[in-house]
């Protein structure tokens, strides 16, 4: 057998997980959907003494919108993200990155509470997350706090969260009127990690100002990594005057890409500023056509 | 630790002590001795080991065993009649020559059948989408795409 021993508790209640995680002390880990943790048991990268399955707990899953917040529960599955309206009309940068997550298989089992919580820094979710300010509910023992986007992510596979606590949710806070939003990535194979990937997001007010703009990128840092010169560029600009290769070259300053077997750091920067002066062209013909009569 | 776990698998209520680690790959295999169900790579790269749990193409190789408690897991096994008719996907796969080894194909078929259900006339492109998650290293894909195509069809007008 491949994986490693472990023992394994199936609780039904949020209270009963933390309860089983916590007496598990510093080796028991939570299993969300799995499409990352069982390939790494598999592996052997992962060696936990307790595995606290959340498939089984009632009221993880589900989608919701009410005063001005999108709460995408941390059990819904990734296909589930795929087809929700509610994300499609409030966060519609959640289902676009999903395209790009895995294949259909994993999409039936992974979810959005396992991708924030691993914080692997070339994934998708967690630059959604950081793009449009989100904040991550979390469970303990102590209590339910909600902590911001840009404070969670540490480095790599390491986040905010203590021992012992769980993600709830994630909650997007409305972009409002006049928003686009576009995720792009480069990958060797579809489903492969993104060499480079970018989430982004622009707000446009009547007179085709940008009054909010959110980019984040991934695989480009040992954490998703938000551009913010490019966002300070863009921001009070008009949208009919922004030079997309300016920007996305202006974009790739904030980022750290190394060297491994997949690419050469100067190639995913050279990439990324494509990467993002694509996904600003789109996002911004897209605003110069919803704005005609 | 073991711990007993129960599921129906093609129909038939199965259960076992297993441990916990045991995957639900391993269990169809050498718990349920149906060797349908195929091990690539054990990573979730290769697709070889879909089955369908609760209606779903899941990469069985994922999952634990125990993960699947209480559950309707389908594999290859189970698409065919009782009398050997093939189910229509697979009998697609026959026509078209949709496979050479035919190491990959019992998961590229469940794969296809669980699209075929929400996508009755898919074409081309959204196929090889959908089969994004099944490597084939003989076929170059051409009659795989084709017959995945035609058993979507052959599914649709059969009903199944």
């Amino acid at each position: 057998m491949k994986p490693p021993a472990f023992d394994y508790v199936a609780p039904t209640s949020i209270d009963e997980a933390l309860e089983q995680l916590s007496r598990g002390g510093e080796d028991a880990r939570p299993l969300a959907g799995g499409q990352s943790l069982v390939p790494m048991l598999a592996l052997r990268l992962a060696r936990p003494s307790l595995l606290v399955d959340l498939n089984r707990v009632t009221g993880l899953a589900g989608v919701s919108h009410a005063a001005g917040e999108l709460r995408v529960g941390a059990m819904t599955r990734q296909r589930a993200i795929l087809a929700d309206s509610l994300i499609g009309r409030h966060a519609p940068a959640l289902a676009d990155a999903t395209r790009f997550v895995g294949h259909e298989q994993t999409r039936n089992r992974g979810t959005i509470g396992g991708s924030i919580g691993l914080a692997d820094p070339q994934s998708e979710y967690p630059a959604v997350a950081l793009a449009l300010g989100a904040r991550i509910e979390a469970r303990s023992p102590a209590g339910t706090r909600r902590i911001q986007v840009e404070k969670f992510f540490l480095g790599p596979y390491s986040t905010a969260l203590d021992r012992g606590e769980i993600v709830t949710a994630v909650i997007f806070p409305d972009w409002g009127e006049g928003t686009l939003m576009h995720v792009d990535e480069v990958a060797r194979r579809p489903g492969d990690f993104a060499l480079v990937g970018l989430v982004a997001a622009l707000r446009c007010d009547a007179a085709g100002k940008i009054s909010r703009a959110g980019l984040a990128w991934f695989g480009m840092a040992p954490t998703p990594r938000r551009a913010t010169r490019a966002e300070a560029a863009l921001t009070g600009a008009l949208a009919s005057g922004v030079d997309a290769e300016e920007i996305g070259r202006l974009a790739v300053e904030d980022t750290e890409p190394w060297d491994d077997v997949h690419a050469s750091a100067s190639y995913r920067r050279t990439v990324g500023a494509r990467v993002a002066a694509r996904s600003l062209r789109r996002i911004l013909d897209a605003s110069s056509n919803r704005g005609r009569p | 630790m073991t711990i007993k776990v129960s599921m129906r698998v093609n129909g038939k209520p199965v259960s076992a002590e297993v441990e916990p680690r045991t995957l639900l790959v391993n269990y169809i295999r050498e718990h349920l001795r149906m060797t349908g169900t195929h091990v690539g790579c054990d990573t979730a790269q290769c697709g070889a080991c879909t089955v369908h749990l609760n209606g779903k193409a899941v990469k069985s190789c994922s999952m634990l065993a125990m993960q699947a408690e209480g559950g309707e897991v389908v594999t290859i096994e189970g698409l065919a009649k009782a009398d050997g008719t093939l189910h229509p996907m697979q009998a697609a796969f026959k026509e078209h020559h949709g496979l050479q080894c035919g190491f990959c194909t019992p998961g590229m078929i469940m794969n296809a059948v669980d699209f075929a259900k929400s996508n009755p006339a898919p074409t081309d492109e959204q196929v090889r989408a959908a089969l994004d998650g099944n490597l084939c290293r003989c076929t170059g894909y051409q009659n795989i795409v084709k017959s995945v195509m035609a058993g979507a069809r052959n599914m649709a007008s059969s009903g199944s």
